[in-house]
């Protein structure tokens, strides 16, 4: 086992991990952290997408040990005093999401995407995310939302 | 008089609602099956067969019962007496089921089969130690090929069965009484042309991999699984395990994804129910991506021989199908019957003389297949859509003439077709006028001319899908004539809380469709209460005990009309009491905008709320009357309904490299009466991506030992994004005429629409070549070697090993017309 200290969404945790240990299982099993979610083995997929320290990694390519002395922002922590996150308002206004289990790795790959690209093209859009798959939506709609966000943020 | 004049003007009905279901799904609130702890859970591992057929010689778990944190490690044997075999819901005369154990007893059929299972106080735990499972086999030969796995004298899959054929279904319109005889159709034709498709197979790849939790209470369980049936699994998990139903109670949380995928009842459902009782202590089982993409059933995999005959002119005159359809190793739920439902569709919106449909279904040492979006209609689409292009392209024929010379025009519906279905309402013109016009087709047709003329090596093609479906599954006496063990009606329940807000309870279970947003449409404009004031409860055997659930295009055409009828026995209970409170005669009331008006006397009305509200004290109700406005219904449909729609795609073709390109795509649905078109657009998009993906990425691939080498996401390739073009969605509305909202269904249009429209496309791109076909997913391999090699249908359809090769031949060996 080892020590590793860390903050996620804003709150201070100290724990024993096995060193294996994927940042997404310490995430899901020891925090309780459920919102990210696993939907591959192959870091594919994209659906435990998190923020690292300025940065969305899939947390099933870093172990928690990685993330030692790091800051990481989960799906929920990015909803304020109520107050949803755009690009969550926005996913929710552009209908971008249908059965919702690629939603939070999607949602945390689309607002990484704006803060390094704040205007993207849509084929930048569509090639920005190209990390995370979804199988419902067909991605139209989000990009529509992505798009709400950068033409809303000008 | 008919239903559809008969519909009121709405307010709801119609309106681009946003979602109720988003707010815990965008903030990471959700309840997936695997979220789930209970107090002293426990936890599953399967260790699965590395074998695609063999022989379990011996199996010791003596190390993976030391190994830490391990609580008790199970095989075949030790549930040999219990887990009984899996159901299947199809049984046509005749059908051979070998069983379908959860647990491997003796035997594997296919790689991924469970052979035995470990327990632990954690999940790494429980997967550390099947390691320590040691097991011999006995290899027997694999089983792959369905053609040679129907000859005299072929390796069984089954020690219990005679041969590898499960059942033969067969329809012929003239023995039928639905049209001529087909040989006539046969012997009489002036154009005959032949062709073999390969509908590959599919894995439905639900985002959500499948979980399951079982608590022991009693002698009964309660389940949560992530599962789309959670009524149906309720009912034949009792029976398969020999549990009283009323003991089961099975609730299906947030689901992310089904697509038919979540549509059986899973070995790992019954696994996790055995051990659970076993222990006496809850469980939890969730798969990995891996072992979900080799376990859990795939869909389509046929081979399709498909003859069309016409006269000279292009009116088509007969249709003769023979599939050959890979159950895999087992029969699943719906297996047997998902190519059947095909049987209906072949012949699409065109009125052959005569058809027949001859399906064999056959047993291979594969994953087993079932219901994958579309189930036996995508596959039928795909044929008659590439086979009327194939006739354009023999008769020189403008393919879009043919379909407008053959489809049933909008003053003929009603209409019977040659396969005995009758078709309510349509209108092919419009949506395919409509179509035409929004891709600019005669534009992207002198583009095309210009390419070919410059020898551009980018090359245009232009395809075309003129498609019908049909949907709501289904009437039960059909059902019952085609040997299902269950009926198809669904059911709804209306509460009329005290504060005049109001509770639905459906039996069409969600997940990812929007049925709170949805169904709270329809009743706000029933009851004339606030949309904000509507909860609908679903999911739960014990919150929405009756129900038959999602699939099929159904929520809404089957389960939608229920909550339209038990809205109807609100409102007429609620007249009643109307009438008594207002002191007026209750057929001087009438109903609108959720109040009771007396006629004639505009100060004298009670809206909803209030009688609701008075129902619940019961102080001045009429005499005999019982306090509660509460209702149910069961609605079984009289007919499918039958959405249909033009979808048309324009493709560029880099003849370099075989790299292909969507450059539009447009559809035109017609899917009767929206509710929320919001929501119909989010299913057409997501529809589209999943045929496309058919069409050009995915395939489920077998090597030649039975391994499936497409066991990861690296391998088995979802569209990303970047994979895929904005496409243009508009709709034509045509109501139904079989049901009081006039509509027809949206979940699976785009899946079975798009596939033969971008297929037709690279084709239609690549005709000066000479290619006639190309193999599914068109890689850019394929499609290279189809313009570069030398045998030009050979090379397009070399299949993988799965098919041995299978490619598309022509009656007279070169391409075309005898």
């Amino acid at each position: 086992m080892t020590k590793i200290s860390l903050t996620v969404d804003g709150v201070a945790y100290t724990d024993d991990v096995e060193p294996r240990t994927l940042l997404v299982h310490y995430l899901r099993e020891q925090l309780g952290k459920v919102g990210t979610v696993v939907g591959c083995d192959t870091s594919n997929c994209g659906a435990c997408t998190v923020d690292l320290g300025g940065q969305s990694v899939k947390s099933c390519t870093v172990l928690a040990v990685q993330a030692d002395g790091g800051e990481v922002t989960t799906i929920e922590g990015i909803e304020h005093d109520g107050v949803l996150d755009p690009m969550q308002q926005a996913f929710h206004e552009n209908h971008a999401l249908q059965c919702g289990y690629c939603t939070p790795g999607m949602i945390m790959a689309c607002r990484d995407l704006l803060k390094n690209n704040p205007k993207p093209s849509e084929d930048e859009i569509r090639e920005g995310i190209e990390g995370n798959l979804c199988r419902c939506t067909g991605y139209q709609n989000i990009v529509r939302a992505v798009q709400a966000v950068a033409g809303a943020s000008s | 008089m008919t239903a559809v004049e008969d519909r009121p003007v709405t307010a709801e009905i119609g309106q681009s609602r946003k979602r109720k279901e988003d707010y815990h799904l965008i903030t990471g609130r959700t309840t997936w099956t695997d979220n789930m702890n209970l107090p002293g859970m426990v936890h599953l591992a399967i260790l699965r067969s590395p074998m695609a057929h063999a022989k379990i010689t011996s199996i010791n778990t003596d190390e993976a019962k030391g190994r830490p944190g391990v609580i008790a490690v199970y095989i075949g044997q030790d549930f040999a007496e219990t887990q009984g075999n899996l159901p299947c819901a199809f049984a046509p005369e005749g059908l051979v089921n070998p069983g379908a154990p959860s647990l491997a007893v003796g035997q594997v059929n296919h790689v991924g089969e469970a052979v035995a299972v470990v327990v632990a106080r954690t999940k790494v735990e429980a997967q550390d130690a099947l390691e320590g499972v040691e097991v011999e086999y006995e290899q027997l030969p694999a089983v792959l090929n369905m053609e040679e796995a129907i000859k005299d004298g072929a390796d069984l899959v089954h020690p219990n069965t005679e041969s590898n054929r499960s059942y033969t279904w067969a329809f012929e319109s003239g023995a039928a009484g639905s049209g001529e005889p087909i040989e006539d159709a046969l012997s009489n034709a002036e154009v005959t042309v032949k062709r073999r498709f390969i509908q590959q197979r599919l894995i439905p790849a639900f985002m959500e991999p499948r979980s399951t939790v079982v608590q022991p209470i009693g002698e009964g369980v309660t389940m949560w699984s992530a599962t789309q049936i959670p009524h149906v699994l309720r009912t034949l998990l009792a029976a398969t395990l020999g549990i009283a139903e009323q003991k089961v109670r099975v609730v299906a949380p947030d689901v992310g994804g089904g697509f038919g995928g979540k549509i059986v009842v899973t070995p790992e459902e019954v696994i996790t129910t055995l051990v659970a009782r076993k222990l006496n202590k809850p469980v939890k089982y969730t798969e990995s991506r891996s072992e979900s993409l080799m376990s859990a059933h795939h869909g389509r995999d046929q081979i399709q021989d498909i003859t069309i005959t016409a006269k000279k002119d292009g009116t088509v005159t007969g249709l003769d199908v023979h599939l050959l359809a890979d159950m895999g190793a087992y029969l699943r739920l719906f297996g047997p019957s998902v190519p059947v439902l095909g049987a209906f569709m072949f012949n699409s919106i065109y009125k052959f003389a005569a058809y027949r449909f001859v399906c064999e279904g056959i047993f291979t040492n594969k994953t087993a297949t079932d219901a994958y979006r579309g189930a036996g209609r995508p596959e039928a689409t795909f044929a008659i859509e590439r086979i009327m292009d194939e006739l354009a392209n023999e008769l020189g024929m403008d393919p879009m003439d043919l379909r407008r010379k053959n489809w049933i025009k909008h003053e003929e519906f009603p209409f019977t077709t040659v396969a005995g279905l009758t078709y309510d309402t349509g209108n092919y013109e419009a949506a395919t006028d409509k179509a035409l016009a929004l891709i600019g087709w005669d534009e992207l047709r002198r583009e095309q001319a210009e390419r070919r003329e410059r020898k551009d090596p980018i090359q245009l093609g232009l395809g075309i899908s003129t498609f019908t479906e049909m949907c709501g599954l289904a009437p039960s006496r059909i059902l019952g004539s085609l040997a299902f063990g269950a009926g198809g009606w669904e059911h709804a329940s209306i509460r009329m809380l005290a504060t005049g807000k109001v509770e639905v309870v459906t039996g069409s279970s969600a997940h990812g469709q929007g049925h709170e947003t949805a169904f709270a449409q329809i009743v706000a404009d029933k009851l004339g209460v606030a949309w904000e004031d509507i909860e609908l409860i679903h999911g739960d055997t014990q919150s929405s005990p009756k129900g038959l659930d999602t699939y099929g295009s159904r929520s809404l055409a089957v389960g939608g009309i229920a909550i339209v009828k038990a809205a109807e026995k609100v409102v007429a209970k609620a007249q009643k009491i109307a009438a008594h409170l207002l002191e007026a005669d209750e057929d001087d009331l009438e109903f609108e905008g959720g109040s009771f008006k007396v006629k004639g006397s505009p100060g004298s009305t009670i809206a909803m709320g209030e009688i609701a509200f008075a129902t619940f004290l019961g102080h001045n109700l009429p005499d005999g009357v019982e306090p509660s406005l509460d209702s149910d219904a069961t609605y079984d449909p009289e007919n499918f309904s039958f959405p249909h729609g033009t979808h048309l795609c324009a493709m560029e073709v880099d003849t370099d490299t075989g790299f292909t390109k969507i450059r539009k795509y447009v559809c035109v649905d017609d899917i009767g009466t929206p509710i929320n078109p919001l929501i119909i657009e989010g299913q057409v998009h997501g529809g589209l991506a999943q045929g496309i993906a058919q069409a050009m990425f995915e395939e489920a691939v077998y090597d030649e030992a039975g391994n499936l080498t497409t066991g990861t996401f690296v391998d088995y390739t979802l569209p990303s994004s970047s994979d895929l073009p904005s496409f243009t969605t508009a709709r034509t509305e045509t109501a139904s005429t079989t049901n009081p909202l006039g509509v027809k269904g949206v979940g699976e249009a785009g899946t079975i629409a798009s596939t033969p429209a971008v297929v037709n496309a690279v084709v239609d791109a690549l005709r000066p070549y000479g290619v006639d076909d190309v193999q599914m997913p068109m890689t850019p391999e394929r499609v290279w070697r189809a313009i570069h090699g030398s045998e030009k249908s050979e090379r397009a359809g070399a299949g993988t090993t799965a098919y041995g090769g299978a490619s598309t031949t022509t009656s007279d060996g070169e391409g075309g017309a005898l």
